[in-house]
Order: C-alpha cells, then sequence, then structure tokens
C-alpha cells in the first residue's frame, strides 16, 4: 500500500521544529476528546475478561491452553508480519489481544494446542494483516480463525473427546443418553437438533437448560460456558458507549423471534451456542460492521436469520460463525445504502429530470 | 417558535470558569502596533498612508473599491514608520501599516467614520466591519437588503460555543445596550420582524442581563449548550427550525445572522461614527493571569500574553481562536486582527495528540454520528486520502462546515477536517460548486 507510486495526500507531518518559543504548531481541531482505540480495544478485553476468568474457573487447565496458544499465535503473528515487513509495530494497539481472546473463545475446549495456534495465526496473518491490518480487514479475525481451523480439522474439531464430565452434563438430560457415544461431542444445541430430527423422541426439555446455558456450560465452546457473564459484558460496552445496541438488538431480537416462529423456544437458541458471544462482541466488532445506525440495524438482523435459517435447516446446528462472517461481506454493500443526506440537502429533482 | 436541536455536535469541556468572571481590561497601547491590510475574507486593502506620516486615531489607512472588503483604520495616533509585508495570524504574509502610537494620546478621541451614503450597509462598510466571531466575514455585505430573498429574522450569535472563549459572554454581561441596539439597528436595515439573541444555556447570566436589558421585541432565547451550536446553519435551525438548504446563504429560508459584539460595534458605528480600532480578545489557558482584553488592532499577540502574565512553562501551543476552529501560530509576534476572538494557550496533556493520516480509520463510526452537517466524515477523508477526488464530492465535501467535530472524536486520531479540507480544496480547484 505505502509502495503506491501515486503519492497519498500527506496532510500532518510528524513533527515540526519548534518556532519562536512555541514549541507545537499542529492544525486544527487543537483539542480530541474521544476514548483512543486502544482504550476502546482494552475496554472489550475488559468486558470479556469476568466470562473468560469463569470458563477458566470451570474448564481448568484445557482452557488455559486454549487460550495461551490463541493469544501468543494472534499477538505473536502481528509482531512478526510488522517486524519482517519492516512496517512501524502495531501490537500495542490492543487489536490482536483482543482478537486471540475472542478466537480462543470460539474454539471447543479440547482443541489441540497446535490447532489454536493455526487458528491464531490464520486470524491475524490471513484475515487481518494481508487486508492492511486493523481497519483494513473486510472479515472478523477471530472467526475467520475458527472458520479455518473448524473446516480444516473438522474430524479432529468434531470428535472432541468429552472432557471431565462436562459433554456428559450436556446429555444427562436426555432419557436415552446411550445413543449419544456416537457424538460424545455433543453442546446442547447438537442435542436439540437431534431431538428435533427425531420428532422429540429424546424429550430434550430446552427450558430446562437455561440455568446451565446462562451459568455454567460445559458443553460449548470455551467462551460459551456462562452466557450470563457475556450478557453482562456487552450491556457494560453498550452503556460505556463502545459498543452500539444496534447490532446486538436486532441480532439476538431477530434470533428469539424467527425461532420462536420456527416453533422452538427463543431464549433457549439466544442463550446457546455463539449467539450472545457473537452478537455482542463478534458482530460489533467496528471493522467489519457497517458504520451507519440504521446499516448496523439491518446488519443484526441479517445476522439472526442467517444464523436461525442455518440452524434449523442447515447441516450444523452452530452457525454464528459463518452468519457474521456471511454479513461482514455484505457490510460494505450495506452501507452503501445508506449514503448520507447532509443537514440541508434537497432532493435534486430537476437535475434528475434533465439527466433522464 | 423555537426550532430543533441540530444532530451530531459534541460535548468538549467549557473551560470557560478561568475567565468568563474577568471584566474587560483595556489593553495599554505596545510600542508598535503591525496593522494588516487584509484582516477579511475577500479583497485586501491598499494602504492610503506612506512611511514618515502621520495619523489620528480613526483615521482611514486601507480602502479598496472591491465589493466583498473592509477598510482599516488607525487604531491609535502615531507616526507610520513602515509598510512592510508581515506574518498574519492566518499563517500567510500580508501588507501591513506599521505604526508607532505617540506615548501621550487619547485614546477615546477618534475621527468619525464618513459614510459614501445613507444606511446601515455603508456605515458599516466605512466602518471597517467584519464578523467579529471569527470568520471576519465583511459585515456591510450582509446587511444590503437583498431584492429576491427578503429576511424576516434577525439573530445574533451569542453561542460562544468554543471552549475557553468568553470575550461574547463579557460583552453581553457588560453591554447588553449595545448588543441590543446594534440588533435592533440590523434588524431595521434588513426589515425583519423578528430579532433574535441565541445564547447558549451556559451562559445563565448573560441571558438574564440580556432581557433585562431587551426592548422593542427583541427576544432573548436560551439555546442548547452544544458544539458547534454557534455554527450559522445550527443556529438558524435552533431558532427558527428552518434548514438552510447545501450551498445556499440564510438569506434563502429569511434570516441574517451575526455575532453580538459584531453588532455591538455595529451600534457604535451607527450612533457614534466609530470606526473598528478595537476587539475584546480573550486569553486564557496556560498562561498566569486569563482575562478579557479590549485589545487595539495591531498589538502583537506576545504584548497580549505579556499582558495575561506570559505563558505558563507547560505552555506548547498557543492558538489564535477557541481550540476547534482556530489557527495555529507559529510566531507571537503576529497582530492581533479584527476576527480574533482569543489567544488560547494549550499544554502538551490539553492539545491534540500530533499523529499523521497513517493512523487507520476502525470504522467506529463516531465521526458519522457527530457530524452535525449529517456528512460521512471518514468516507471524504479516506478518499482525499488517495486524492480521488469524485469520492469526495459524492460524500458531500463541499457542504462541510470545518467545525472539527470528526477529529475530536476520531478514536485513532485521523485527522479527518484536514482531509475533508484537501478534499474540498481539490474540488473547489476543478471547479466543483455546491
Amino acid at each position: 500500500m505505502s509502495d503506491s507510486t501515486e503519492p497519498r495526500a500527506k496532510v500532518a507531518p510528524a513533527s515540526l521544529p519548534p518556532v519562536a518559543g512555541v514549541r507545537q504548531v499542529a492544525a486544527g481541531p487543537h483539542i480530541s476528546g474521544a476514548p483512543s482505540g486502544r482504550r476502546i480495544m482494552l475496554l472489550v478485553v475488559g468486558a470479556l475478561t469476568p466470562a473468560a476468568l469463569w470458563s477458566v474457573w470451570c474448564l481448568g487447565l484445557p482452557a488455559v491452553i486454549v487460550y495461551a496458544c490463541c493469544i501468543v499465535a494472534s499477538v505473536g503473528t502481528e509482531f512478526a508480519w510488522n517486524a519482517l515487513l519492516h512496517r512501524p509495530q502495531t501490537v500495542t494497539d490492543g487489536s490482536s489481544l483482543l482478537t486471540g481472546i475472542l478466537l480462543a473463545m470460539c474454539m471447543p475446549p479440547m482443541t489441540p494446542w497446535w490447532i489454536c495456534m493455526v487458528a491464531g495465526i490464520v486470524a491475524i496473518g490471513l484475515a487481518k494483516m494481508l487486508f492492511g491490518g486493523l481497519g483494513f480487514n473486510l472479515f472478523n479475525p477471530a472467526l475467520v480463525g475458527r472458520a479455518v481451523a473448524l473446516l480444516s480439522w473438522l474430524g479432529v474439531m468434531g470428535e472432541l473427546k468429552p472432557y471431565a464430565g462436562g459433554w456428559l452434563v450436556a446429555v444427562q438430560n436426555v432419557p436415552a443418553a446411550g445413543k449419544f457415544d456416537a457424538i460424545s461431542g455433543a453442546t446442547r444445541l447438537a442435542v436439540a437438533a437431534a431431538d428435533r430430527a427425531a420428532g422429540g423422541a429424546y424429550h430434550f426439555d430446552l427450558a430446562a437448560q437455561y440455568p446451565a446455558l446462562l451459568f455454567r456450560n460445559l458443553a460449548g465452546s470455551v467462551g460459551e460456558v456462562s452466557a450470563a457473564l457475556l450478557i453482562a459484558g456487552g450491556l457494560f460496552l453498550i452503556a460505556v458507549k463502545v459498543v452500539d445496541w444496534r447490532i446486538p438488538l436486532g441480532y439476538i431480537g431477530t434470533v428469539a423471534a424467527l425461532s420462536w416462529a420456527f416453533g422452538s423456544d427463543p431464549i433457549f437458541n439466544v442463550l446457546a451456542g455463539g449467539v450472545v458471544l457473537g452478537a455482542f462482541f463478534m458482530a460489533t466488532d467496528y471493522v467489519t460492521s457497517p458504520i451507519t445506525k440504521k446499516g448496523r440495524l439491518v446488519f443484526g438482523v441479517g445476522c439472526g436469520l442467517f444464523n436461525v435459517v442455518t440452524r434449523f435447516y442447515g447441516p450444523m446446528p452452530e452457525t454464528t460463525t459463518f452468519a457474521i462472517l456471511f454479513m461482514n461481506g455484505l457490510a460494505p454493500i450495506i452501507d452503501r445504502m445508506f449514503m448520507p443526506h447532509p443537514f440541508g440537502w434537497v432532493k435534486p429533482v430537476k437535475e434528475a429530470k434533465a439527466h433522464a | 417558535m423555537a426550532g430543533g436541536a441540530f444532530r451530531g455536535g459534541i460535548h468538549p469541556p467549557d473551560r470557560k470558569a478561568a475567565t468568563c468572571g474577568s471584566p474587560i481590561e483595556r489593553a495599554p497601547l505596545p510600542d508598535r502596533l503591525t496593522v494588516p491590510m487584509s484582516q477579511h475574507l475577500g479583497a485586501p486593502c491598499v494602504p492610503l498612508v506612506a512611511k514618515g506620516d502621520r495619523v489620528v486615531r480613526g483615521q482611514l489607512i486601507g480602502e479598496t473599491d472591491a465589493l466583498i472588503s473592509a477598510p482599516v483604520h488607525a487604531p491609535a495616533s502615531g507616526e507610520v514608520v513602515g509598510i512592510v509585508s508581515a506574518l498574519t495570524p492566518a499563517g500567510i504574509r500580508a501588507t501591513c501599516v506599521v505604526i508607532a502610537p505617540d506615548a501621550e494620546q487619547d485614546r477615546d478621541a477618534y475621527v468619525a467614520i464618513v459614510p459614501e451614503h445613507e444606511g446601515t450597509g455603508p456605515i458599516a462598510r466605512a466602518a471597517g466591519l467584519v464578523g467579529l466571531g471569527g470568520a471576519a466575514f465583511p459585515a456591510a455585505v450582509k446587511l444590503v437588503p437583498a431584492k429576491h430573498t427578503p429576511i424576516d429574522t434577525v439573530i445574533l450569535n451569542g453561542c460562544e460555543c468554543e471552549p475557553y472563549l468568553t470575550c461574547d459572554h463579557r460583552v453581553m454581561l457588560e453591554s447588553p445596550d449595545r448588543v441590543i441596539a446594534g440588533a435592533l439597528h440590523i434588524a431595521r436595515a434588513v426589515g425583519a420582524t423578528r430579532t433574535v439573541i441565541a445564547v447558549e444555556d451556559n451562559k445563565p447570566d448573560a441571558i438574564e442581563t440580556l432581557r433585562g436589558a431587551a426592548h422593542d421585541g427583541v427576544e432573548v432565547l436560551s439555546v442548547r449548550t452544544r458544539y458547534p451550536q454557534g455554527a450559522e446553519k445550527q443556529l438558524i435551525f435552533a431558532v427558527t427550525g428552518r434548514v438552510v438548504p447545501g450551498g445556499k446563504l440564510p438569506a434563502t429560508v429569511g434570516c441574517l445572522v451575526h455575532n453580538v459584539q459584531t453588532a455591538a460595534a455595529l451600534a457604535d458605528a451607527i450612533e457614534k461614527g466609530l470606526p473598528l480600532m478595537e476587539r475584546v480578545v480573550t486569553v486564557s489557558g496556560a498562561v498566569a493571569r486569563p482575562g478579557n482584553f479590549r485589545v487595539a488592532i495591531g498589538t502583537p499577540v506576545s504584548s497580549l500574553l505579556a499582558l495575561a502574565g506570559g505563558l505558563t512553562p507547560d505552555a506548547a501551543r498557543v492558538i489564535a481562536g477557541g481550540p476547534m476552529t482556530a489557527q495555529p501560530l507559529g510566531d507571537l509576534d503576529v497582530p492581533v486582527v479584527k476576527g480574533m476572538s482569543g489567544v488560547v494557550a494549550l499544554t502538551a496533556e490539553e492539545a491534540a495528540p500530533i499523529v499523521d493520516s497513517d493512523q487507520p480509520c476502525i470504522r467506529c463510526g463516531r465521526c458519522v454520528d457527530a457530524c452535525p452537517m449529517v456528512l460521512h466524515p471518514y468516507a471524504i477523508a479516506n478518499y482525499a486520502d488517495r486524492r480521488m477526488w469524485d469520492g469526495c464530492e459524492r460524500f458531500f465535501a463541499l457542504d462541510c462546515i470545518e467545525c472539527g467535530c470528526c477529529s475530536y472524536v476520531c478514536p485513532t486520531r485521523r485527522p479527518l477536517l484536514q482531509l475533508v479540507r484537501t478534499g474540498k480544496g481539490a474540488l473547489m480547484a476543478k471547479g466543483v460548486r455546491r
């Protein structure tokens, strides 16, 4: 990008020599008042911390390994990329740390360490740095990392051994638990899908899953242990105006409404799987979501639509990753739907006729 | 009939407490007055005096025939010691008449103006009046009644929405009669039926004082404290609910806006024949003794800073005006000009960090939310950064009022306003009209 033959319009030199006793001469405005980019990243990290710590407490060492590998791979890739290409170092902006944490939270707890590392390298190297770094990526890096890991090692990721009874907890409410030996890595969503496919033969009580999903869900990705803590973190981000409420509301609202329309339990469908994590922390990624308010609502609704439709009519019960990635690709087009009309804009009626 | 609250805007810390209680002091005359011949938007004046001439206070020393211009008067009696090319606060060189004021002089005596024609406009022109809010647009041009666009509402802008500045606040408190007289003169000149003085609600004392002094139907309207409330289009919307169409003048919706200090100066010009030779300047920020000073035009900023006790050691940046729209001062010996509302010294912590345009846009949308013109500053800036001027045009770059809200809220401190200005400049150079 910097090799472009056309010089970019430089408007502000990084520093100017002192003039006549005054040390700084810079163009206005001369004050600034927004939280810095790094502060925003760290606020999001802070909002995720309770849920992350709780997942480590509940899942133990495997979760620690997943977090460590994802974070080291993400931050390390950004560092190495910049170092090898002699670019200004950007790891301190906090965005790759956030990507590492988010990536870990959407990986299953028993994921082998090397898959976590590859996912982290792909997330930052392929999905972010190759596009030009922070601000230029089209797709959410953490979700690209997860998608690549999932699809590359479908067998490994799909046949993970149940951890410390965690997966067994998921199926213990199912009378015919023995039937689940073949899919021992079943999440509640998978059980619900199997139950649905079997016409309710397993009598899987969705409402009975609420407490586990909210507070201690060991049958799912690392970050999905407590939906309650994720919701609290998300509401915190909305309260401190880091996150626009339109995306989570559009997303979760659509998931609830549509799954109700499909005859399922709306609350279960919101709490189970990655919807809460995705709606508050993944879909709200600034870079890969629309920039206009209306666009964000459309984006959130779109995520919810894709998520629920594929959940009920697709091959996999858990499609949050692909729902958000799909909408990431549409985000620039959604933005184009909502071009600004400036204050004082007058509909150019006469001009349109003249051109016609 | 109150109007609406404009969309967007910001709420910067106002930092007015240091000077809003400081009565206006008259600054002493410096050794040298450097009076630029171009202190306004429009054609520069031609000096009417030569080195060695004696001038008396109020004497016309610069004039031009151009329609959009404002003559310049001697701010003090003394000797012309040179006609030089000197740096002005705008950062460009201009022809300046340098006057050595007499040591002993009556600072209240002056030569009254001689308008060429009857009427408020010609008087404003003869008095060298420009918009004292900062834009320095020749006031007379706006005071000539237009035939096709009758004006029904005159709005005096007493918002002073920029942080630090309190000069308009003090003028409203100390000379409410002058402000109201000026408002009525303007209303009569253009035949307006409604005269409103709009003041942000963070100045309740000014609102109360003006209301106490108001007569002949002058309304004093309290408007929401939010930057840029004092921007012309936003203020018209707040007062009348009318929206000025893009690229059009306020007269299109029957409005005329003048600053409160301009109105007070107009009243002096009409009633006393007083030309514009002084203005009130707020000196604030990292100075030992912040205050408001009535300063002779041409006084070096350095003298004014000395009067305010000098810069404190942590002063890192000195600017001419409010921090959102001010010009930075590289040279502190530049003169005070008609449009200079303040001299503010910022410490390194207070001043916006200096960054370059390589900072990435993270598409957070804060600039979109803050833009009072409902633009997409990030998009205009991205196109300008890549010299894709047609993109700037498609995103309405020319509608930008350069308030700086976008830069203020940008988390990665992208120089959005500068990039947008670059785009606007390129479009205007290409002849693109709004």
